[in-house]
């Protein structure tokens, strides 16, 4: 069998996962963390002023990689999901219910930081326009995930209900995409292109594209830190979870 | 430095938004090990009930089949 097929495979093992989660963690949260600092050094001090906006343009730097993160934790769950319903991959109910309270926290923040930096350019907090409205509309769709899979008792049905869920829900993603597009609304259009020019200068644009691999980094350090300590959960009548526990009878 | 803190006379959206970042992933990044804590106690008191009712339930003289 093809070696990457072979290593997906023996991924999807709980007690392998766990392990090299365990491994990747602490090199993924500095990564996180020195990207991040590096970003934010660039956001806030090289980046000069936005000559309509001044600073307050300076939001961009978390509302922007913010943004993308809550459709990508979205997109990830929404496609472990479909893995875990399809195939019942064990390990695929386990990171689509990491990702949903990442997505979430991420979707809160987008949707905070929106509202103040609306009020200093367009003067108001809120409005209903379409990009607000669908945004919000994620934020309850994670929510009513995390719901759903906290009100079943059984973990693996809850798990396989709430990524049902997920997949019904994607049908908001392009709308949120293409809101800006499809109607007019108070928000502005897209700015990074990442296939073809920017509307941004060089010196405003590669702070934001650390922060988007920052905040990318650190949801895969914090999925492998849930999964880690949902599977320690899901599996705690297994030999290799007992064996974690030193001192302790594995067997009785 | 007191000009970069001003932000134009943005800072309180500016630095709001940037603590409103820090701190929702600040609890983020606790989270998961306020759960493996609990995952870790919970593990270690049902082994510890497991080996009591081993021990309770294996009459004097009889050796345990297991």
């Amino acid at each position: 069998m093809n070696p990457l097929i072979l290593w997906f495979h023996k991924l999807g093992s709980p007690p392998y996962f766990y392990r090299l989660a365990g491994r990747w963690l602490p090199w993924l949260y500095a990564l996180a963390l020195i990207s991040g600092a590096l970003g934010f050094y660039g956001g806030l001090v090289m980046a000069p002023a936005d000559y309509q906006q001044g600073d307050s343009f300076r939001i961009i730097y978390i509302h922007v990689p913010c943004a993308w993160m809550s459709l990508f934790a979205y997109l990830f769950m929404a496609a472990n999901g479909f893995v875990a319903l399809v195939w019942r991959i064990k390990l695929s109910e386990t990171l689509a219910m990491a990702a949903a309270p990442i997505g979430a926290a991420f979707t809160f923040i987008t949707l905070v930081t929106g509202s103040l930096w609306g009020k200093p350019t367009w003067g108001t907090y809120w409005t209903w326009d379409a990009r607000l409205t669908s945004e919000l509309v994620l934020l309850f769709l994670y929510f009513g995930v995390i719901g759903l899979y906290h009100a079943i008792e059984d973990t693996r049905q809850a798990a396989r209900a709430a990524a049902f869920l997920a997949l019904v829900g994607v049908v908001n993603l392009p709308i949120v995409h293409y809101s800006v597009v499809w109607w007019n609304t108070l928000h502005q259009a897209q700015t990074v292109n990442l296939m073809g020019q920017s509307k941004i200068s060089a010196n405003m644009l590669w702070p934001l594209l650390t922060l988007a691999f920052a905040t990318h980094v650190y949801f895969f350090a914090s999925l492998l830190a849930r999964a880690r300590a949902a599977l320690l959960t899901l599996e705690s009548g297994k030999d290799w979870v007992r064996n974690l526990l030193p001192g302790e009878a594995a067997h009785v | 430095m007191s000009e970069f803190f001003s932000m134009g006379g943005y800072a309180p959206y500016v630095w709001t938004s940037y603590a409103v970042f820090a701190l929702t992933l600040l609890a983020d990044a606790f989270t998961p090990l306020l759960q493996r804590r609990r995952a870790l106690r919970m593990l270690r008191g049902q082994l510890k009930r497991q080996a009591r009712n081993a021990t309770k339930s294996r009459p004097s003289g009889v050796e345990d089949a297991e």
